[in-house]
């Protein structure tokens, strides 16, 4: 048989067999040991037919060490015992002698006994049942199945596909709703993930169409909240499409009619929505984010509504990115914005429309950089008895992060790899990491010196903290005077009244509190506060962006000389504590003290010019805007 | 497992087959089975050919000094004394070929006949026993040393090669409508010009031979010819099974009367002596008058290990139809009906229940007599549960192509790949599996629980007169979900519950039957008969009687309360691999290795039908519920559907992948399901595959078989499972579908 061409069947050679009988001491000679290699290959084939008749009965594919004993056993041949394990056992050779064997390894007795680990038995046979296919049609899922990305499209799927991005995309705005309330709940679209990811990395090819973007962003924010997606590394994708609605001098923007401004807004939150719920899926995805708006904030051959979007991306990241990101830029940015507010000419209307919303957006920005520091310093403060709150301070609010508001510490180095142009590799030309906190006071100090008494947030910074924040209240009605009470400030140039004129005209209130991005829509869990607390600072910005605005022109130049050293004013109050002193009731007396003061006051507007033919809801919200403000007047 | 056989020493054999003819078959019927079924074959007429085969029993019995068995046998079949006498033998006219190999037995010089091929005296055993009962095969029973010697014929070896290129040129030069008739010879002219080759020490000519003819061969034989090429010696042939199978048996082809002219006239012009020598003595052809068949009907009905099936085999009366339904007073059918009137459709149910009263009364012409076979009286609970059975088929759902059942998939977990069988109750409240590890699990499907009774001592205490005795005697600290039950020593393979729910049967490796109790839960009888496992066995329908079939190629009838079988139906030339009983219970089918099915009667212990087209090892069989038609499936992955009246093949369903393991016909017959390793289930149309037939077509009976391939039209659906291997289907009552695996995950 060994010299057969053809072999069908394991052999077992003659050498093997005259091997075999030298172990137990026999010789044999050539033939005999043919015939009997011969024969065992024979034998061996019949039995292992049939071992095979025993697993076809036991209604198996896999032939067992068991099946084949079985056949030896009722061929009168003794079983073979040891190979009952369920693993396959590793067959080793040994090159010199040509020897093959399978590995048999001693088994410690006594470790064995003394175990103290001794395996339980299996589990206990039993029987489930489950329905399978209901009336004969429909494959029901079966339990415990894991949707994966890898499985192919299915049919369903497909027309799922198709459905809901016909939907999201279309005309009718119920359907949309309920395509993204879908989108938003759905478990079992996993497959679909990158189809949707790659529609929304789309929003380049529209963005002409504000109505497309806002649409597509709000898929971004079905699919950021559907708790049974992992996005996995489609959130530098998500990411990356929303940057581009933040930053990019959309075509939309072209036309002053349209808002864009909203919708930089929305995109700035589900930006930092994404951040905190998804940030940790990509690593180094904060200190991008950060780079991107860094670039943007620093390039001054970017329009102002790329700016602006910066802004309110770093607002939206967290004090902390303010801090670590725009306060530094401030002075260097300040001259540019300086320049667009103060040039008055006609052809410059528009420009400076846009400069005014990037200032109020940077005022709510700092506003709330300083309020959180505050709050920082004053838990720390509490934490550790007797902490300077001087300089201290910030070195320490740095550390104690205030939860869930400071990013995860991401090492700096950590370069971006494959992102979108709207995340930024980190390097060129950020000078963040040599940054240092600066303390409170006198991080108030520069900032009032840019802001003036548009900062809403007022600090004794003598006393320390934890005093009022005032959020002033908007007002609707036209007044821009102002106790002028507060201006008893060692600075007393700053003198308000005569800034205000221009503001009425300044079509920048459009973007003001009225039209603020809609917060409350991303209503994730976890989102409503930062929103809420969100809007509430800009809803107290906004006012004091008004008012500052006119503010800063004067002021600005003037301030750039008070060296933050000088003690800061100590204008508590004056506005601020009149407010606190009667909560929010006390915004109605407020409010119609202004309105009886009709004649133009020092103090900026805290209206909204309301003639103002962008403004797309003007009226609406007054009442909504009270509320919320009751609401959100937390103790800072 | 040839080798069990040829491993066997002739001392075992002996005594092996000193219990198993006289004792077990015969001497049973006589002693104490009259009341049980009490036509004895005796009272058969005996024809010529049967009285042959006794004759030859006879003479075997009384070589092996069983003068009281063959006392008892002899008066059994009424014949007379003198009857052993070799000379009575032949003037009692029977064929020549049988006396003659009786004679030779007789002779002496027997035994060395044997021995030369066999060397053992298996084979010997084995051609007495199915000589016995294979029907209408007395004439062509191969004599055993006519087989044998016909080995020993020399020819030139070399001249082998010649011959069959000869004839291979011969069939292919012929006309087109002959070819593919004429094609059947090449097989098993194939395998014996092998053997003989083999078996007289030409090894390299007979490998030679093999490669070069071995590839021309129809691909469903591949599995034997596997086997075939591993056999290059003389002493590898001791105790081969496939090779007793073509020894013992002749191999049988139909052809036209035409056809087998031409091949006839070829062979004898060509003085092609060596062909004609193993057409004559080692195949049967059933020649027919009238058109040659072609090929794809020829390859519909081939496949078996020993060719078709004669016509005469399966000519026999059968008589399908149902029995009469004991009319059983419906008491609680008021209560039922004024509960629908209270549901406000009560009218429609009436007329339905009526008729349907009506139709059980008329005997049907095509039943058999009530009382052919003795049947159990019903008992109270029994009647209990008929009417139980009546309600709920009230409620069926009548499917349909357009109403497929829901499907429900009982999924045993941590079964570790052991589980081997699985039965489920007639009305699905008891789910059964066997193991690997000889253990058999009973689950209670439904939230009541399984109890055992209570002891002995207990039940002295309990009122005997009360109403709720049944309920008394149950032991409720007992009461479990499951309960094992120990006793086989090997891997059960075969399961299923008695109807009335007391008795649990169970066949393993064993070699043994059991009996279960589900009142105790402990083993009431071990049923040994069967020496090898035992791969099937079945409770009749109306209980009592149970069949079971294993590796020694014999199914056996048993009764629950005797010890030994009732009757022996031999004849399959492998194992049977499983055994289902006719919905009338006078019948029983077999399926088997051997790739054929055959259908038995319970009262003669004859076969009465053969059917071939198989082309694997047949693993499930399932009657129509209305008894006229039977469903079988192969490892071939196909379901064949048989008409059990004219005993023809009607359909051909084609799509599963790999063995079925499973078959039921839904409550009133109109889906067949069909469960499979290969992880599907698939319902057909079976109303459509039995209506669509033309039974006048079934007249002419040439084995002219028309079968469209519209397996695709039938298939009425696919359900997948995830990994888990369908090992068994059931309807409830109500027609929702059960399936039952083990996950394979």
């Amino acid at each position: 048989m060994a010299d057969r061409e053809e072999r069908r069947f394991a052999e077992v050679s003659r050498e093997s067999v005259r091997l075999m009988a030298e172990g137990a001491g026999v010789e044999l000679g050539d033939d005999v040991a043919a015939l009997l290699a011969e024969d065992v290959c024979y034998r061996l084939r019949e039995a292992t037919q049939s071992s095979s008749q025993f697993m076809r009965h036991a209604k198996r594919r896999k032939l067992t060490v068991e099946d084949f004993n079985r056949a030896l056993r009722w061929s009168n041949v003794e079983a073979i015992c040891g190979y009952g394990a369920q693993d396959a056992l590793p067959f080793r050779s040994v090159k010199e002698g040509e020897l093959f064997f399978v590995e048999d390894r001693d088994v410690n007795l006594v470790e064995l006994a003394l175990a103290t680990n001794i395996p339980k038995g299996c589990a206990e046979t039993m029987v489930r049942v489950n329905v399978s296919y209901l009336d004969g049609k429909g494959n029901l899922e079966p339990q415990g199945t894991v949707p994966t990305a890898v499985q192919s499209l299915s049919d369903d799927l497909l027309k799922y596909y198709q459905q809901i991005t016909r939907a999201i995309l279309g005309e009718d705005p119920h359907l949309m709703k309920v395509a993204l309330l879908d989108l938003q709940s759905n478990s079992k679209i996993a497959a679909l993930l990158p189809y949707f990811v790659y529609v929304i990395s789309g929003v380049k090819s529209v963005s002409h169409d504000l109505e497309q973007l806002n649409r597509l962003m709000h898929m971004v924010k079905s699919l950021v909240q559907n708790p049974y997606l992992y996005l996995g590394s489609y959130v530098r994708s998500l990411v990356s499409s929303v940057m581009y609605c933040i930053l990019e001098p959309l075509a939309a923007s072209i036309n002053p009619l349209n808002d864009h401004w909203t919708l930089r807004d929305y995109a700035a939150l589900l930006l930092s929505h994404i951040f905190w719920t998804h940030g940790d899926l990509v690593s180094g995805l904060y200190h991008q984010i950060l780079l991107s708006l860094q670039k943007v904030l620093s390039d001054p051959v970017r329009p102002l509504c790329s700016h602006y979007g910066a802004v309110v991306g770093l607002h939206a990241l967290g004090w902390k990115a303010v801090e670590r990101v725009l306060f530094p830029h401030l002075p260097a940015y300040w001259a540019n914005l300086q320049a667009v507010l103060d040039d008055y000419s006609v052809s410059n209307a528009q420009v400076k429309a846009d400069g005014h919303k990037v200032y109020g957006a940077i005022l709510v920005a700092v506003e709330r950089l300083l309020k959180m520091k505050a709050l920082s310093l004053s838990q720390s403060a509490e934490g550790q008895s007797g902490a300077h709150p001087g300089s201290v301070v910030g070195a320490v609010s740095y550390r104690v992060n205030s939860p869930g508001l400071s990013p995860p510490p991401e090492p700096l180095s950590e370069a971006a790899l494959g992102i979108a142009s709207h995340l930024q590799v980190g390097g060129a030309g950020c000078h963040w990491e040599e940054w240092t906190p600066v303390p409170l006071p006198a991080m108030y100090c520069e900032l009032y010196s840019f802001f003036g008494d548009s900062l809403a947030v007022r600090f004794s910074t003598g006393t320390g903290f934890g005093t009022h924040s005032p959020c002033t209240p908007s007002q609707l009605s036209d007044s821009r005077k102002e106790p002028p009470g507060p201006a008893s400030n060692l600075d007393t140039t700053r003198k308000m009244p005569q800034l205000t004129a221009n503001l009425n005209i300044s079509p920048r209130q459009d973007g003001s509190p009225r039209t603020d991005p809609p917060p409350p829509s991303l209503s994730g869990p976890g989102s409503l506060p930062r929103a809420s607390s969100m809007q509430r600072s800009r809803s107290s910005s906004s006012c004091s962006r008004q008012r500052s605005a006119g503010l800063s022109r004067e002021v600005f130049p003037k301030a750039r000389f008070t060296s933050p050293q000088t003690t800061p004013p100590a204008f508590s109050f004056l506005i601020g504590g009149r407010q606190m002193g009667q909560r929010c009731q006390g915004r109605r007396p407020f409010q119609t003290m202004f309105a009886t003061t009709p004649p133009v006051s020092a103090i900026p507007p805290r209206t909204y010019a309301h003639k103002l033919p962008v403004i797309g809801r003007v009226g609406k919200p007054v009442r909504r805007w009270t509320c919320s403000h009751y609401s959100l007047h937390l103790p800072l | 497992m040839a080798a069990v056989q040829g491993g066997m020493g002739d001392a075992d054999i002996k005594t092996d087959i000193k219990t198993e003819p006289s004792a077990d078959g015969f001497g049973n019927n006589n002693a104490n089975d009259g009341r049980v079924l009490s036509a004895s074959p005796g009272s058969t007429p005996v024809t010529p050919e049967d009285q042959q085969t006794l004759l030859a029993v006879l003479q075997f019995l009384k070589k092996n000094k069983l003068t009281e068995s063959v006392e008892i046998l002899r008066r059994e079949a009424g014949l007379p004394e003198n009857s052993l006498d070799p000379k009575a033998n032949e003037s009692a006219g029977a064929g020549s070929g049988g006396a003659a190999g009786i004679v030779d037995l007789e002779g002496g010089d027997a035994s060395s006949l044997l021995s030369r091929v066999t060397g053992s005296s298996s084979a010997g055993a084995q051609a007495p026993t199915k000589g016995t009962v294979q029907s209408g095969s007395g004439r062509d029973q191969p004599d055993v040393s006519v087989v044998l010697s016909a080995y020993s014929q020399q020819g030139d070896p070399t001249l082998y090669k010649v011959y069959y290129r000869d004839l291979k040129k011969f069939i292919e030069t012929v006309l087109d409508c002959h070819r593919a008739e004429l094609s059947q010879v090449f097989y098993p002219l194939f395998v014996h010009m092998y053997l003989e080759l083999v078996y007289n020490n030409h090894e390299s000519e007979a490998k030679a031979f093999f490669e070069k003819f071995s590839g021309d061969q129809e691909c469903y034989y591949e599995e034997d010819l596997r086997i075939l090429s591993g056999l290059t010696k003389k002493e590898h042939m001791r105790g081969n099974e496939t090779l007793l199978d073509f020894r013992t048996s002749k191999f049988v082809l139909r052809i036209s009367r035409d056809s087998y002219q031409l091949l006839k006239r070829h062979l004898q012009e060509r003085q092609n002596n060596q062909i004609w020598n193993i057409i004559q003595e080692h195949l049967y052809i059933d020649i027919f008058d009238g058109m040659p068949r072609s090929k794809s009907q020829i390859d519909a009905m081939s496949g078996s290990l020993a060719g078709e099936a004669k016509r005469e085999a399966n000519k026999t009366k059968v008589y399908y139809g149902l029995l009469k339904e004991p009319e059983i007073e419906l008491p609680l059918d008021d209560e039922d009906e004024e509960a629908e009137n209270e549901e406000g459709k009560p009218k429609k149910k009436k007329p339905k229940k009526d008729s349907v009263g009506s139709k059980s009364k008329k005997q049907d012409p095509n039943a058999p007599s009530q009382n052919r076979i003795p049947l159990p009286e019903l008992k109270d609970s029994d009647k209990l549960d008929k009417i139980m059975y009546m309600k709920e088929a009230t409620k069926r759902i009548r499917l349909g192509p357009d109403n497929l059942p829901s499907v429900c998939f009982y999924t045993f977990l941590n079964a570790y790949q052991g589980l081997t069988a699985v039965d489920l109750t007639d009305d699905s409240s008891l789910i059964a599996g066997g193991f690997a590890d000889s253990t058999v699990r009973v689950w209670s499907v439904t939230p009541k629980k399984l109890r055992k009774v209570k002891s002995a001592a207990d039940l002295n205490l309990i009122d005997k007169e009360s109403d709720d005795v049944l309920e008394r005697i149950m032991d409720e600290k007992t009461a479990s979900e499951s309960k094992i039950m120990y006793g086989h020593s090997g891997p059960v393979y075969g399961i299923s519950f008695s109807p009335d729910r007391n008795y649990l049967l169970s066949s393993s490796e064993d070699g043994t039957v059991r009996l279960w109790s589900l009142l105790t839960f402990t083993c009431l009888v071990a049923y040994k008969g069967h020496n090898y496992p035992v791969w099937d066995t079945q409770f009749s329908p109306y209980g009592y009687y149970f069949v079971s079939g294993g590796h020694d190629r014999v199914a056996r009838l048993w009764a629950t309360d005797h010890y030994q079988p009732l009757r022996i139906f031999s004849g399959h030339l492998a194992d049977i691999t499983c055994t289902r009983f006719h919905p009338n219970s006078n019948y029983v089918a077999t399926g088997s290795s051997d790739r054929t099915i055959r259908l038995w009667d319970v009262l003669s212990g004859n076969c009465v039908r053969i059917f071939t087209g198989h082309k694997g090892p047949i693993h499930s069989l399932a009657f129509s519920p209305n008894g006229k038609f039977l469903a079988s499936g192969a490892t071939d992955g196909r379901v064949l559907l048989w008409d059990i009246g004219h005993g023809l093949m009607v359909g051909e369903l084609k799509g599963h992948t790999d063995t079925i393991y499973s078959l039921r016909f839904s409550r009133d017959g109109e889906i067949l399901a069909s469960g499979s390793m290969d992880n599907t289930v698939r319902l057909w149309d079976a109303m459509k595959a039995f209506d669509d037939l033309e039974t006048d077509d079934f007249t002419a009976a040439t084995g002219h078989i028309h079968l469209q391939d519209n397996s695709q039209e039938l298939l009425l659906g696919t359900y997948t499972t995830k990994s888990t291997p369908v090992i068994h289907l059931h309807f409830t009552r109500r027609n929702l579908l059960l399936a039952a695996g083990v996950s394979q995950l």
